[in-house]
């Protein structure tokens, strides 16, 4: 008995402090890595989500609040704003390819992010979505931070914005593959730009995890993707009444 | 590698900042990402040991980053999971949406891209 006392010590010690939620996330997500190159980068076994729902299940067996986890994995979180500083390295290699598709480059970036959210709006209320939920599923396609203000901007909820995005980022790189496979696309520019702008940065992860050319196509097209939704949708809903 | 660091958070840093500022709709890292890019792209040429060094850093140090980038979003994504009840009774019909959506945008973005770089590749072939 007295054993266990101590154990529950140590644990509410534990819990209360970082360096727990941060090595079970890091482990979490090795886990689903591991699981991830086991399956020969199959898109379906996502280590994002692998690592996500593990954590997850651990939180509510254990009953400790997402607040508290993520007041201890915040560190990790942290890094997001300096991958994307970071992710000018990339592009920077590549500029004289960027540079020859300058044109395909804009027009796909464009029709892209017009096409992401039309269908959006369209199928929403083909499903007869609240409007409140369809304002906050339109900037869906770009990085959460972005997508967020826009919400705000629009009249949408953020935090379910932000919900909806990440679960776009992780139908991208899930299912995106076989959509190419089965359309037959062969140029890996095409395939990453594609990632990066319909489902930001999960899917450019998964891009760069396969082929290195798609990556940084797939990290372009985030950054341009973010920045020319931000301007478009804004633009929209002084043009159109939706 | 404690340079390298240094420079990225400092972009980051000027970048929120540069948002704040101007009261942007583009979060600051991007701003961040557009200005390091710059600055590589102006130092193309120097010859300079300190410029030169300082590049090869960075780009060691982004790699390594940029390598994790699937981690850094578990911490918002546990969040996802236990926020699902936000999306009260829409779960399927907003995941309909999400799957249809993406899908298609995905195939249509890439479909149209290769046919744009197919049809200046065949142009290119012509002259």
């Amino acid at each position: 008995m007295l054993e266990k006392n101590k154990l529950y010590t140590i644990w509410v010690y534990l819990q209360a402090e970082p360096l727990f939620w941060l090595t079970l996330t890091i482990g979490a997500f090795l886990v689903g890595d591991y699981l991830y190159k086991k399956s020969k980068l199959n898109p379906l076994v996502n280590p994002v989500a692998i690592s996500i729902l593990l954590v997850a299940s651990i939180l509510i067996a254990t009953g400790i609040s997402y607040e508290r986890y993520f007041n201890g994995a915040k560190f990790i979180h942290f890094m997001l704003g300096p991958a994307t500083v970071a992710l000018a390295i990339p592009i920077y290699k590549q500029i004289h390819l960027i540079k020859k598709e300058s044109t395909s480059i804009f027009i796909s970036l464009i029709a892209g992010s017009l096409f992401a959210i039309f269908s959006t709006y369209f199928f929403a209320k083909l499903m007869k979505l609240d409007i409140e939920i369809i304002y906050s599923m339109m900037p869906r396609s770009v990085t959460a931070p972005i997508a967020m203000g826009i919400s705000e901007l629009i009249g949408g909820v953020p935090s379910l914005t932000a919900i909806i995005t990440i679960i776009t980022g992780i139908v991208g790189a899930s299912f995106g593959t076989f959509a190419l496979d089965i359309l037959r696309v062969k140029d890996m520019t095409a395939r990453g730009f594609a990632f990066g702008l319909a489902s930001h940065g999960i899917g450019t992860a998964r891009a760069m995890s396969r082929n290195e050319t798609a990556g940084i196509f797939a990290a372009l097209a985030l950054g341009l993707s973010g920045v020319a939704t931000s301007i478009i949708i804004p633009l929209l809903f002084k043009l159109i009444n939706f | 590698m404690l340079k390298s660091i240094f420079i990225i958070f400092l972009f980051q840093l000027i970048g929120e900042s540069i948002q704040k500022y101007f009261e942007l709709t583009i979060p600051g890292p991007v701003i961040g990402l557009i200005l390091l890019l710059i600055s590589l792209i102006f130092t193309k040429n120097s010859k300079n040991i300190f410029i030169i060094k300082t590049k090869e850093e960075i780009t060691t140090t982004s790699n390594f980053i940029i390598s994790y980038l699937s981690l850094l979003f578990v911490p918002i994504g546990v969040g996802v999971v236990m926020h699902l009840s936000y999306l009260e009774n829409n779960y399927i019909e907003v995941l309909g949406v999400i799957f249809f959506s993406t899908v298609l945008t995905i195939g249509f973005t890439a479909l149209l891209m290769e046919a744009i770089n197919n049809q200046f590749k065949k142009h290119a072939r012509k002259k």
